[in-house]
């Protein structure tokens, strides 16, 4: 069966691709086995890129701010890209938010998002001031 | 799987296939389970494409079907999608509608404030619903079920 997401890793990053329209326990399954492999892989950051979907629902973006929750909870950053402008255009009218959760246009842009980020905190252990 | 046949919309006796703007198409989809819902939405889009409506608008149409069917499942048991387009001048509607025979919505006003779930969920589903609806026509009969019908123009 074709995967209905990838997850690479790409330097201390987990880059996480939906292939597919996912249904509910998809998304379930995204989300524990992102939230199981940034322990595995230790990395700081997860850019997930969703721009295949062409519907967040809401119980889509409640199940993606849990996500990005818990990845938070495990030490490291999450941030979506990808997401359609028709897709944007609903949720906002439907007055979905994604909690705070960060967003950036593409792949290029999320990498460089946690990038700049894990300059300014140099790394995982925090530093004393 | 047992699911695939009900997955498959039945088309009304007397509907044209070639979907002219003379005699409009009906579509229903039985809505039983989760993957339904992604069946019901896609048939939403493919009628909103269809019909010139621009990608915005189909999300916004595949969105709905979304909502109302996941709330079908979550609440009612499943329940019945059914498309058809309006023709109103100059602009055509999608017109959507979700019938259940399921407990119907005891607390319709507080659960169309938005803020209010028994699901767990966030309780912005069917508040948002009615926001991004052109027309937006619930009735609701505890016991009996719930009918939502909402229509959303081209123009």
């Amino acid at each position: 069966m074709q995967k209905k997401t990838t997850i690479l890793q790409l330097r201390n990053y987990l880059v996480a691709t939906v292939q597919t329209t996912l249904v509910d326990q998809d998304f379930i399954t995204l989300r524990d086995r992102l939230v199981s492999q940034v322990g595995n892989s230790r990395c700081t950051g997860v850019v997930l890129d969703v721009s295949e979907l062409d519907v967040l629902d809401s119980f889509c973006v409640r199940t993606l701010s849990d996500m990005a929750r818990m990845i938070r909870l495990r030490g490291a950053d999450m941030l979506i890209v990808g997401i359609q402008p028709g897709v944007a255009f609903s949720m906002a009218q439907l007055g979905l938010d994604l909690d705070g959760v960060p967003t950036a246009l593409d792949l290029d842009e999320g990498l460089a998002y946690l990038d700049s980020k894990s300059r300014r905190s140099s790394g995982r252990i925090p530093a004393w001031h | 799987m047992a699911l695939k046949d009900s997955m498959r919309p039945s088309e009304l006796p007397g509907d044209n296939r070639a979907g002219t703007a003379e005699s409009p198409v009906t579509q229903r989809i039985r809505i039983d389970a989760i993957p339904d819902i992604v069946t019901a939405r896609q048939h939403g889009r493919e009628l909103a494409d269809r019909y010139g409506f621009s990608e915005t608008q189909a999300t916004l149409i595949a969105t709905v079907i979304s909502e109302l069917s996941r709330n079908m499942v979550l609440y009612a048991q499943g329940g019945t999608i059914s498309l058809r387009m309006a023709h109103g001048n100059p602009s055509v509607g999608v017109v959507i509608r979700a019938e259940d025979h399921g407990p119907g919505i005891p607390n319709l006003d507080r659960v169309m404030m938005g803020g209010y779930s028994t699901s767990g969920g966030l309780g912005l589903g069917l508040c948002g619903v009615r926001r991004i609806a052109d027309e937006f026509r619930i009735d609701t009969q505890e016991g009996k079920g719930t009918t939502i019908t909402v229509t959303k123009w081209s123009e």
